[in-house]
């Protein structure tokens, strides 16, 4: 195949790669855009596989085939909760393939057309390093991000002395690698940057957890996608570059308004250790405050004698798999006049968008879920809001509080509706550590309890 | 050696600062592209947004199968069908989790469409 025709191939995979992305502006196209994600990918493969230098078809068809029943079973298999942990795993995996191409790559540039091995071009040196660089911080950056979320590492900050100080030390001592790497073309330190490169995306991501979560996982896809661009500029591959560049734009931009929805740089986020000490926060005493405390039937006699009623969901939604009961309860509600919507902060959940995707598992009408600046000027219309696992997220103090750390973090005004519904399994802060005044108003009430149990008891009393 | 002629998508007689200033080109073009098509996504589709570009930045595998393509075994085809091998799981399961995630969208609106 002469290589005009591969590279327009390549560039249609490449636009419908575009159009994937663009789908996703509208529910309604998205599904589409995926198919021509689809079709984009099956069109990158098989142009590469007509290329006259690959012929082991059997072996090539053999990887494809585990793979992709490995990643098939999975993907089919995980439970939505669970959706941010395979996205890190899935991250881990895109970095680890940057790796491990980049360095056949090394040694066989022949294939490649970049050199001979010990004579590979300075350029391609240069953008292989970076390539392995860039996907091994992803490899090991994912991998701990997957075991925080997954609950087998402690999802808590763990910042220690100097932490930043010996990052940036390793990082120039990875950058002196490197152009030792570029002059000698020894493959120890070729080996020595990606074990060093490792070492560095455990140490970046450490010093972040807990409601930081988002960010990390939305750097490491933006991550990926900058390893891509990597090996692209190293296979001068522009359809690599391109899916690179869209991948990389994408997670830079989610973690920016993930940053943005917590009122914090994403520099302040990376460097980490938010929501740390929990003590140091919620010194204030509150512990002759009265809480008002109620129960299902409470809640759903309240709830029966609204006109409108604003569900605010968090991640402990996500944690009890409460979002069909909470459904139900809705339905109930809908049924008997009552207009019910969903108010979504853009932190809300472990992922970007996690809590939209949980509700339309619950078969909640997209059009009833919104965003925080669709909804947040009805609240004061509102007479009731239902706070089920979310906390920090409707803290007035990050509007009052100047001393809070999430002062000036942009909320959900549920203190402006009529009456608030806590469903909380305790008095905790939430990850900033931070008490919620909403707690002690006269208008609040707390239902203590498991976020599942509480819903499903709130429905047996709205249908008693 | 004969085989170099194939995967020439760089001009081989084109000088390689030649080649690399094309894909620099390529790269920030792509950036803006990329920044205009993300911010048009809707939040709500923030998390299928993740799992198409999970699935998308998996064309390395194409990389992948170039070092794996020739015959014989060696220490790159092994790096190579490594790299295969890890690309498909995220391919298939970026591609069908997006899937998975985008059909839920669909089945309210239906739903609540017949209901009304």
């Amino acid at each position: 195949m002469s290589s005009n025709i591969v590279a327009i191939l390549y560039l249609i995979s490449a636009l419908l790669f575009i159009f994937a992305l663009r789908g996703l502006s509208h529910p309604e196209s998205s599904r589409m855009g995926n198919i021509f994600g689809m079709i984009g990918m099956i069109i990158a493969v098989f142009t590469t596989l007509m290329f006259k230098s690959v012929l082991s078809y059997y072996e090539i068809g053999a990887a494809i085939l585990i793979g992709g029943a490995i990643g098939s079973f999975i993907a089919l298999r995980i439970e939505m909760t669970a959706l941010p942990q395979l996205v890190a795993a899935f991250h881990s995996l895109v970095g680890l393939a940057a790796v491990f191409v980049a360095a056949a790559a090394f040694y066989d540039p022949v294939a490649f057309n970049i050199g001979k091995i010990g004579s590979i071009k300075i350029a391609s040196l240069v953008e292989m390093s970076i390539g392995t660089f860039i996907g091994a911080i992803t490899f090991s950056g994912s991998v701990l991000a997957f075991g925080k979320l997954q609950g087998t590492i402690s999802g808590k900050p763990l910042v220690f002395k100097f932490q930043h100080l010996i990052n940036a030390l390793i990082f120039l001592l990875i950058l002196f690698l490197i152009v030792l790497f570029v002059i000698n073309q020894s493959p120890i330190i070729f080996w020595t940057i990606v074990v060093i490169s490792i070492l560095l995306g455990f140490l970046v991501v450490i010093p972040i957890g807990g409601a930081d979560m988002p960010v990390v996982v939305s750097m490491l896809n933006s991550y990926s996608g900058w390893a891509a661009c990597g090996i692209g500029f190293t296979l001068s591959n522009n359809l690599l570059i391109i899916t690179g560049a869209l991948v990389g734009a994408s997670g830079a931009i989610l973690s920016y308004i993930m940053s943005k929805g917590m009122n914090r740089s994403i520099i302040n986020v990376v460097l980490g250790g938010f929501g740390g000490e929990q003590e140091s926060s919620s010194n204030k005493d509150n512990s002759d405050k009265i809480v008002k405390q109620g129960n299902a039937e409470d809640a759903a006699y309240i709830m029966k004698n609204a006109d409108s009623v604003i569900i605010v969901p968090g991640y402990g939604m996500a944690v009890a798999q409460a979002q069909h009961a909470l459904r139900e309860m809705g339905d109930i509600l809908k049924k008997e006049g009552i207009e019910v919507r969903y108010a979504i902060h853009p932190v809300a959940g472990r992922m970007p968008g996690h809590m939209n995707v949980l509700l339309a598992e619950a078969n909640v009408p997209y059009e009833e879920v919104l965003e925080l600046d669709e909804i947040n000027h009805d609240f004061p219309m509102t007479e009731v809001s239902f706070v089920i696992g979310a906390n920090d997220v409707t803290n007035p103090a990050a509007k009052t509080d100047e001393s809070s750390p999430i002062y000036g973090m942009p909320i959900l005004d549920v203190e402006k509706s009529q009456s608030v519904l806590f469903v909380k399994r305790s008095m905790a802060t939430g990850y900033s550590g931070v008490d919620n005044e909403l707690f002690y108003r006269d208008n609040t009430t707390m239902l203590f309890g498991d976020a599942k149990k509480m819903c499903e008891d709130i429905v047996k009393s709205l249908s008693a | 050696m004969e085989k170099l002629d194939w995967s020439n998508l760089n001009n081989m007689e084109a000088h390689s600062s030649e080649v690399f200033v094309i894909g620099l080109t390529v790269f920030f073009l792509a950036c803006i592209i990329g920044y205009y098509v993300v911010w048009s996504v809707t939040p709500a589709l923030h998390s299928p947004l993740m799992g198409v570009t999970n699935a998308i930045s998996s064309v390395i595998i194409v990389g992948a199968i170039l070092a794996a393509g020739p015959q014989g075994f060696d220490t790159s085809k092994i790096f190579g069908l490594i790299g295969v091998v890890l690309a498909s799981v995220n391919i298939f399961g970026g591609f069908l989790v997006t899937y998975r995630m985008l059909s839920m969208f669909k089945k309210k609106t239906k739903k609540t469409k017949e209901k009304e």
